[in-house]
């Protein structure tokens, strides 16, 4: 079992554990704190499987950016220390069935599956090639779906803008 | 100049002033709706004045006959290759006789209404109503289709229950609109059959094709409308006598002439124009415009006409002379001299001297409007002068009224019979036709026309002398001259328009008719209606009482006759007793619980089951989530381990 | 790095899908069932690295997916948050459970 191999588990355990306790702590701003410690491993995980770029994308979106705004929106809606109230027993029962029979059903199929890796010469994924693939016009570019989420960004920031905006309540 | 778009202008006018009125009148032509409405109806007449020259003196003859001309064509609905609903113009001498007939009359009408109607709270609704009947009137007449007809047919029928009910909040007026509208409906049910079973054999809608299909004795759709049969009469047979039936009730034959009398709930005015000189001759014009038809194919349903006609003519008249309403003694007199167009076309044949009915019914026709619009417009005034429509409220207003008195003498004059008088030629040639074809008939036509003079003087006596006049309210002289000038218009015409050579213009086949003058067939006749005048005279000239005595030596005879052989009571009996009881109630017991039930039923299964799942919007995101999942679920076990 | 088995990053990814589904499930709070959405999201992004790796190293698409989708769960989180904020003020609350007033 070589060096990479622990880490990978030693990572998993970490991303699986924090999720697991995100989504059920009782302490919202705890549950937002596991969270950033699972989107943290994830970007190891991604560090991992060589994707530096990506790793750092994770890093500085999820956990610089939403996961801020989570801790921020959670501050602004409740008093600290505020226990939340448990989920009913018969809804978390439900729960946990559903997400089991899906991961079972889910994991038996990735266990059957054979994996064919193709045979074709690998491309270099540094910053470079995704940078430049990314703005290319000509070859399988995705320059038009970078357009696009541009597109949807800004319509987000707006609506965002406008929906949280106090409504004047009028005279 | 006889450019089918020139004489749509005659139909057209009235119907932009219905449009007119209709719409903006209350609004913005409050007083002036009279107005409008007059200039357009004179300008429909002008130009029916000058097309009737033209077809009459210009155009309409060629080698001494009288064609039919189809003015305007054009394809409305277009069924197959050879059956097609048009919407044209059809002139031949009867429809440019009854364009001058309804152009005239209706001018007459709206001109006196100027003044009759004068304060009313809806005068320009009143004109926009007479515009819209004068429009389907002469729709009617003009019409080149049988299926136009039929339409123009219920639009008259509109309008004439709308001018009927005029007076909506008088509850009798109401009954009688809806009486008339229902009692024409029913009839012209008859008619709608009727057409259907002529079209279908004859697969046209066409007059002139029709006629000629089932004219021709070689043809194989005469050939093979005469072979079908139905309980023992030909097709052709029930199909003419369908449409008989509808004209029957439109000009109130027997047994369906009870609408008319209630009909004069009606502005008087109304009941000139609709009621008397235009509308009610529409079932005489119908069987007219068919006369080849019933004249060469078909002599049974000639007969029924003819039989019906004189019927009713007699039965008319004999209830006339017991009304004490004068617009009602009116009405049965209308429905008396109908009697008489129709019988005449029953008794006559097709062309040549044997067509000697039909242009003596035309021409019935054609007098019988000018003075019997003018004998209602003088009711009219007279109605106006006493305010009431009873007898008995009047007597001795010649002084009063002075020209009113005149026409209505002249009207009366000639609705008896009376050389020189209008209604004398007239009535001189249904007699004789009459005389060659039926002598049955005849002696009963004679004996109505004795009737006809002796109630006719004896509500021109009883209105005008009698007694002396007391009256209750302050007098307001005989009325406006818009009421006057057409009374002398129309008495002027009821003298005059006897001596039209009717038979140069109005013929079965389109040759000239030279109709001879027989002073000694015109004695008897004469002499009984003169004999009818005597007896009113000796009756209701002074006020005495020897009504009262005969009424009373026959006693039995004079109420039932009272009470219109009791027609009304019947009908009633039938409809309410029989009718409601043994099939309205049932179907409504079906109504309300089969048929409602069953959609109640529906109701509350649709209820049920929808009170069953709305559970399922629950408005939690969570629950819908987790069925989205199950979902999710199902469908990948599904498609991955069951469908592989 | 190749000697760790597809299989187990797939069961990582797989296994955070379902808790994120669990935390959806179970959670009443509007923003904690935000933050199990975005558990679910990065299970997905996991998977796509991973294949892209794995499977189809000659291409980039699944880092650009990848990427798509974190510019997508930004754009979702500030709306979310947004809608929470204001759901706040109107109802002062965010428990979902008291927010139904679109049901039958």
């Amino acid at each position: 079992m070589s060096f990479t191999l622990i880490i990978f588990y030693i990572l998993s355990a970490a991303i699986l554990g924090c999720g697991l306790l995100a989504v059920t702590s009782a302490k919202i701003f705890r549950a937002a704190v596991y969270l950033l410690f699972s989107l943290i491993g994830i970007a190891g995980l991604f560090f991992l499987l060589e994707n530096d770029f990506i790793a750092a994308v994770q890093i500085v979106v999820y956990v610089g950016g939403i996961v801020v705004l989570i801790i921020f929106s959670i501050f602004l809606t409740h008093r600290s220390g505020e226990q939340m109230p448990m989920p009913s027993k018969k809804r978390e029962r439900i729960g946990f069935i559903a997400a089991l029979a899906g991961f079972a059903l889910a994991h038996g199929l990735i266990y059957n599956e054979t994996f064919i890796p193709t045979h074709q010469p690998k491309i270099e994924q540094s910053v470079a090639n995704i940078g430049s693939q990314m703005l290319d016009t000509n070859h399988f570019g995705f320059v038009l779906p970078f357009e696009v989420v541009s597109m949807l960004l800004l319509a987000a920031m707006i609506g965002a803008i406008v929906i949280a905006m106090k409504v004047k309540p009028k005279e | 100049m006889l450019d089918g778009k020139f004489i749509s202008l005659i139909v057209l006018l009235p119907l932009f002033s219905f449009l007119i009125l209709g719409l903006f009148g209350r609004k913005f032509f409050k007083t002036f709706s009279g107005i409008v409405g007059t200039t357009s109806i004179f300008a429909s007449a002008i130009i029916g004045f000058i097309t009737a020259y033209q077809y009459f003196f210009v155009i309409g003859q060629t080698n001494g006959v009288y064609k039919q001309i189809i003015a305007l064509k054009y394809t409305w609905l277009q069924f197959s290759p050879n059956v097609s609903i048009d919407m044209g113009i059809i002139l031949d001498p009867i429809s440019v006789m009854m364009i001058v007939v309804v152009t005239f009359i209706s001018l007459m009408v709206h001109i006196y209404s100027l003044g009759y109607m004068k304060g009313e709270e809806r005068f320009s609704v009143y004109y926009s109503f007479l515009s819209l009947f004068t429009f389907s009137m002469l729709g009617l007449v003009l019409a080149c289709n049988i299926f136009q007809i039929y339409m123009f047919w219920e639009l008259v029928g509109v309008s004439s229950f709308l001018l009927i009910g005029f007076y909506y909040d008088k509850p009798s007026a109401v009954a009688a609109s809806k009486k008339a509208f229902i009692v024409t409906r029913f009839a012209d049910l008859g008619f709608l059959i009727g057409i259907l079973i002529l079209s279908f054999n004859a697969h046209t809608l066409d007059f002139q094709t029709l006629i000629q299909r089932l004219t021709d004795p070689n043809s194989e759709y005469l050939h093979r409308i005469v072979s079908a049969s139905f309980l023992g009469a030909s097709a052709l047979t029930w199909g003419l006598v369908l449409v008989f039936m509808g004209g029957a009730g439109k000009s109130s034959m027997f047994p369906l002439h009870i609408w008319l009398p209630d009909a004069m709930e009606g502005p008087t005015p109304v009941s000139a124009l609709i009621h008397a000189a235009t509308m009610v001759v529409a079932g005489v014009y119908l069987v007219a415009r068919l006369f080849p038809i019933y004249a060469l194919s078909c002599p049974a349903a000639l007969h029924v006409v003819a039989y019906v006609g004189i019927f009713s003519s007699m039965f008319a008249a004999i209830i006339a002379c017991t009304q004490t309403d004068i617009k009602r003694v009116l009405a049965y007199s209308t429905m008396s001299q109908i009697g008489f167009m129709m019988f005449a076309l029953g008794v006559s044949s097709y062309g040549g001297e044997n067509g000697l009915g039909y242009m003596a019914s035309m021409f019935h026709l054609f007098t019988h409007a000018m003075f019997k619009a003018l004998l209602f417009l003088g009711a009219g005034a007279v109605i106006h002068y006493v305010h009431s429509n009873e007898m008995k409220d009047m007597g001795g207003l010649r002084k009063l009224m002075p020209i009113t008195h005149l026409t209505f003498l002249v009207a009366c004059l000639a609705i008896a019979g009376i050389p020189p008088f209008a209604g004398f030629f007239s009535k001189e040639e249904i007699l004789a036709a009459a005389f060659a074809s039926n002598p049955v008939i005849f002696y009963l036509a004679i004996a109505t026309a004795g009737l006809t003079a002796f109630y006719m003087f004896r509500l021109y006596f009883s209105i005008f002398w009698n007694k002396a006049f007391h009256s209750h309210s302050e007098h307001h002289g005989e009325g406006t001259g818009t009421m006057l000038l057409p009374l002398i218009i129309l008495g002027i015409c009821s003298i005059g328009v006897g001596f039209i050579p009717f038979g140069n213009f109005v013929t079965s086949d389109g040759n000239t008719l030279h109709t001879e003058f027989h002073p000694t067939f015109s004695i008897a006749p004469v002499l009984i209606a003169l004999g009818g005048i005597l007896l009113a005279m000796v009756f209701y000239k002074k006020e005495n009482e020897r009504p009262n005595r005969v009424a009373s030596s026959i006693k039995g005879i004079y109420t039932i006759t009272f009470h219109k052989f009791y027609f009304d009571e019947i009908y009633l009996f039938i409809t309410k007793k029989v009718i409601f009881n043994l099939i309205g109630r049932p179907a409504a017991w079906f109504d309300r619980n089969i048929v409602d039930g069953f959609m109640n039923l529906i109701a509350t299964i649709t209820q049920g089951i929808s009170t069953l799942i709305k559970g399922f919007q629950s408005g939690r995101v969570q629950n819908y989530a987790i069925y989205f999942f199950g979902g999710i679920i199902g469908f990948a076990i599904l498609f991955i381990y069951i469908w592989r | 790095m190749t000697e760790i088995p597809l299989q187990h990053v797939l069961f990582v990814s797989t296994a955070l899908f379902f808790i994120g589904v669990y935390g959806f499930f179970t959670r009443k709070n509007m923003i904690t069932m935000l933050m199990s959405v975005e558990l679910i999201l990065n299970s997905v992004n996991i998977n796509f690295i991973a294949f892209n790796k794995y499977l189809f190293a000659d291409k980039l698409d699944g880092i650009f997916f990848t990427i798509f989708i974190i510019v997508i769960a930004a754009a979702e989180a500030a709306v979310a948050i947004a809608i929470i904020i204001n759901l706040y003020r109107s109802h002062n609350s965010i428990d979902v459970d008291e927010t139904n007033e679109m049901k039958y």
